[in-house]
């Protein structure tokens, strides 16, 4: 008889919960909210609109400006005279731009190839580079070699060789020409190579299996990419790009290690051209035009109607478009670096770059509630 | 001691829930160290880093290069001694020492459940839990008892309630009751549980889960102990622990608790269950039924054990309410926060830059503590005064090997607490090095300018 009661809580309690654990939002709740649009925390869309509008799209046009790189070079081949210099010139920042784009997506068919390593490790190894020149004999697909390849390689090979135009074009006139020639073309197959492995990787699966791994975990596409792009920034634009040269980790300035720096005029250019490519995939911005689509900023926005918070992708914005009208208003890198002891103006700057790195690391990463690819351990 | 709390204290009862309760805490610990180690844990979580943050008063605790494999080797098998009662209070002691110094080793790992284990396995040393189905009981008939007095079984019951108790008080703040923070920011991220992941981005749900929890936690020590009300709250318990441990990354604890909540019940299940055990494995369970009874003896080591449970939940009931006695919020600075189950109440990360420079020559950098810190350490450090201090420290060290002179250490630092925009953490304009640990407020942690009210 007593144990009738307790039954009937053990039953109701059960279906309670049956019904509370399978009802959905498709049952018609007539209850009343105030919120015009139900938020959606789906991230498969985001993903979709990362891998088809903005990462597909930037790896493409980096390989078409690769190619025609390429096809400049043919000419200068044939001609090595210093205006064909100067267009090689043109097409290699052109190149370095459009590799701005793409520096950031270092996940999946890019990780295991060790893309960014391979296209831009700086500075480059003008000793060993030297001795390949000499002997002849090099195998750039080596790791030992990241540093005598990629962009910062050319950098040296086309701008670095001697101080005037006339040397450098003297280099690839003499006996030594065609030592030159095949060390570019090397350099030139490599970047191919690795740009089109990297493609065909997107295309050939790994874009289905990126926007399928939708979850939430720190093995998820959505947690890996912002990890990855977190990573980057910090430590690539912020840190390889500036703070290294400034000599803000070991108390002394280091203007060699700056990206490109054989030609010291575009080594601003190539930081503007990484941090736009940063804002406009934080805000979803399809590559190369002018449409938005689902992003880690339109994330934000959602959350923010949920929790009437600050917003936060305003705030992430306005620190990116200061940070960049900050080191607009720089000279170049290295004339700033090399002409100042120390380097107020370029410090200034980088303290805005840097107040970013908070932004993302902290707010945006405790707002979306990311898995952060540290140790994987039990928390409580 | 009043005549009547005595007779309960001192009333006798089947040992069976004792047998039970050892025998399945011993292999749950010793499955967690199995796991612990199975994850690679031990090698990236105590012999990677080159640098460890220390509990203080214990930074003579370190982990002992490739002898914490010993260690944890030592560890698991007290457990299973535990489990299988042999020598049980030899085994509990070694089990205590060795589980304690890993969690003393490194505090980037604390968790309130270990803290939960060493306190458990602590009081575990004062009580008979190996009087019945054990080695020991089946090794020597003198020390076997069927019957033991009643206060093991309340001890342990008392601590629990403790744990639940505490943990519920300190959810009535506003944070979690008003704002249904940090779930509201935990949960919508969940999207991608089975079934109810839709539901979980939904205000209505998340203000539910906060609530129904901090009610859960206050009331289920009080419906497990009502004999009409324990088989509904044990349920509900099974279903909160299993939705914990569906949801975030908890690892043994809910299922230690699950486990540790069947002392509540009446000996019969415990018989049951330790006859589904003796068919399992052909232990005679009949060997142990003997009928005698283990009685209190008045002698000098009831008195340590008296005084000792009297300080033991002394310390249980107060320690957590010693961040009362600092200024500023709790939540912010953390001054009193271990230690005090308070469990999954903040969503709370940090970014520390920290500026190392020799006051005599003037020269600076800025630290890349990636050079330093695992990313586990460099996130729990960046939000925890305490650390930030401690590494301070040892930068300040660091630097002078290098040749620095008059070395100072300064820390830019912001903290995001449950949703808020991320602040200022510490006094950017504070030389860290001038500062040494202590139990006193510390002086250099930014006011947190907002209020959380209640508990």
């Amino acid at each position: 008889m007593k144990r009738r009661p307790m039954k009937r809580i053990i039953l109701s309690l059960t279906i309670l919960l049956t019904i509370w654990a399978c009802s959905s939002d498709a049952t018609g709740d007539p209850q009343v909210d105030p919120k015009p649009t139900p938020v959606s925390f789906e991230r498969s869309e985001m993903l979709e609109n990362w891998a088809d509008n903005i990462i597909l799209p930037s790896y493409r046009d980096f390989n078409t400006r690769l190619n025609a790189m390429n096809t400049v070079f043919v000419d200068f081949k044939a001609n090595p005279s210093e205006d064909q210099l100067q267009k090689l010139r043109d097409a290699w920042l052109d190149a370095y731009i459009g590799w701005q784009a793409v520096a950031m997506f270092e996940i999946g068919p890019a990780e295991s190839v060790g893309y960014r390593l391979g296209m831009n490790t700086y500075p480059t190894d003008v000793t060993t580079l030297e001795q390949h020149l000499a002997s002849g004999s090099y195998d750039l697909t080596l790791p030992a070699n990241r540093d005598v390849k990629g962009f910062p390689a050319l950098d040296y090979l086309i701008n670095g060789l001697a101080t005037s135009d006339s040397q450098i074009v003297a280099r690839y006139q003499g006996d030594q020409q065609q030592a030159h020639f095949d060390y570019i073309d090397a350099v030139l197959e490599d970047m191919q190579t690795l740009t089109s492995d990297v493609i065909q990787g997107w295309e050939g699966g790994f874009r289905d299996a990126f926007v399928a791994n939708d979850g939430a975990s720190a093995t998820a596409s959505t947690d890996r990419m912002v990890n990855d792009f977190i990573f980057y920034y910090e430590k690539h634009l912020r840190a390889g790009k500036m703070g290294i040269p400034l000599g803000v980790f070991t108390g002394s300035k280091a203007p060699q290690t700056l990206e490109a720096y054989y030609r010291a005029s575009v080594g601003k250019e190539l930081f503007l051209a990484a941090m736009v490519a940063v804002q406009d995939f934080f805000n979803g911005k399809h590559y190369g035009k002018s449409a938005y689509g689902k992003s880690l900023s339109s994330y934000l926005q959602d959350l923010n109607s949920l929790k009437d918070g600050a917003a936060l992708d305003e705030i992430i914005n306005e620190q990116l478009d200061l940070a960049m009208t900050e080191v607009t208003s720089l000279g170049d890198f290295r004339s700033e670096i090399e002409n100042n002891d120390p380097p107020r103006a370029m410090l200034l700057a980088y303290d805005e770059v840097q107040r970013v790195v908070p932004l993302f690391k902290v707010d945006m990463v405790s707002a979306m509630s990311i898995s952060v690819d540290f140790v994987d351990a039990d928390g409580d | 001691m009043n005549a009547s709390i005595r007779t309960k204290l001192e009333l006798r009862r089947e040992a069976a829930p004792l047998a039970v309760f050892r025998i399945l805490f011993g292999l749950m610990m010793l499955f967690s160290i199995i796991r612990f180690w199975y994850h690679g844990w031990i090698e990236s979580l105590y012999l990677e880093p080159g640098f460890h943050f220390s509990y203080y008063g214990f930074e003579w605790v370190k982990p002992l290069g490739v002898y914490t494999y010993l260690l944890f080797l030592v560890c698991a098998l007290s457990a299973l001694a535990i489990a299988v009662g042999y020598k049980y209070r030899w085994a509990v002691i070694i089990f205590f020492l060795s589980f304690t110094y890993i969690e003393l080793m490194d505090k980037t790992t604390y968790l309130n459940h270990y803290y939960f284990i060493s306190v458990l396995s602590l009081l575990m040393i004062f009580l008979p839990l190996h009087t019945y189905f054990s080695i020991d009981a089946w090794k020597n008939p003198a020390k076997a008892y069927q019957r033991v007095p009643s206060w093991p079984v309340l001890t342990l019951r008392l601590l629990l309630g403790i744990v639940y108790f505490y943990a519920g008080l300190a959810k009535l703040n506003s944070d979690w009751m008003l704002e249904a923070m940090p779930l509201k920011i935990w949960l919508p991220s969940k999207f991608d549980i089975p079934m109810i992941g839709g539901l979980l981005g939904q205000e209505w749900v998340q203000y539910a889960f906060s609530w129904t929890g901090a009610l859960f936690d206050l009331a289920v020590p009080f419906l497990l102990l009502n004999k009409r009300t324990r088989v509904p709250a044990f349920i509900v318990l099974v279903v909160f622990h299993v939705l914990t441990r569906v949801l975030f990354p908890i690892g043994m604890f809910p299922y230690i608790m699950i486990v540790s909540a069947l002392i509540f019940f009446p000996a019969s299940v415990h018989h049951r269950i330790l006859e589904f055990i003796s068919r399992l494995t052909g232990i005679l369970k009949k060997r142990f039924d003997n009928g005698r009874t283990l009685v209190n003896k008045y002698g000098p080591a009831h008195k340590l054990r008296t005084t000792f449970l009297l300080l033991f939940f002394g310390f249980q009931l107060l320690f957590p309410w010693r961040y009362l006695l600092y200024p500023g919020e709790l939540f912010w600075t953390e001054e009193g926060y271990r230690f005090s189950w308070r469990v999954m109440l903040m969503e709370k990360s940090g970014y520390a830059q920290f500026k190392v420079v020799d006051e005599e020559s003037g020269k600076w950098v800025y630290v890349d503590n990636s050079e330093f810190l695992t990313p586990f350490q460099e996130k729990q450090m960046s939000f925890q005064p305490d650390f930030i201090l401690e590494f301070a420290h040892f930068l300040e060290e660091h630097y002078e090997e290098m040749g620095w002179n008059n070395v100072g250490v300064y820390v830019d630092s912001r903290v995001a607490l449950n949703g808020r925009l991320s602040k200022p953490f510490i006094d950017p304009g504070a030389d860290l090095t001038q500062y040494e640990d202590s139990f006193k407020p510390k002086t250099w942690i930014l006011p947190f300018h907002d209020t959380i009210k209640g508990l």
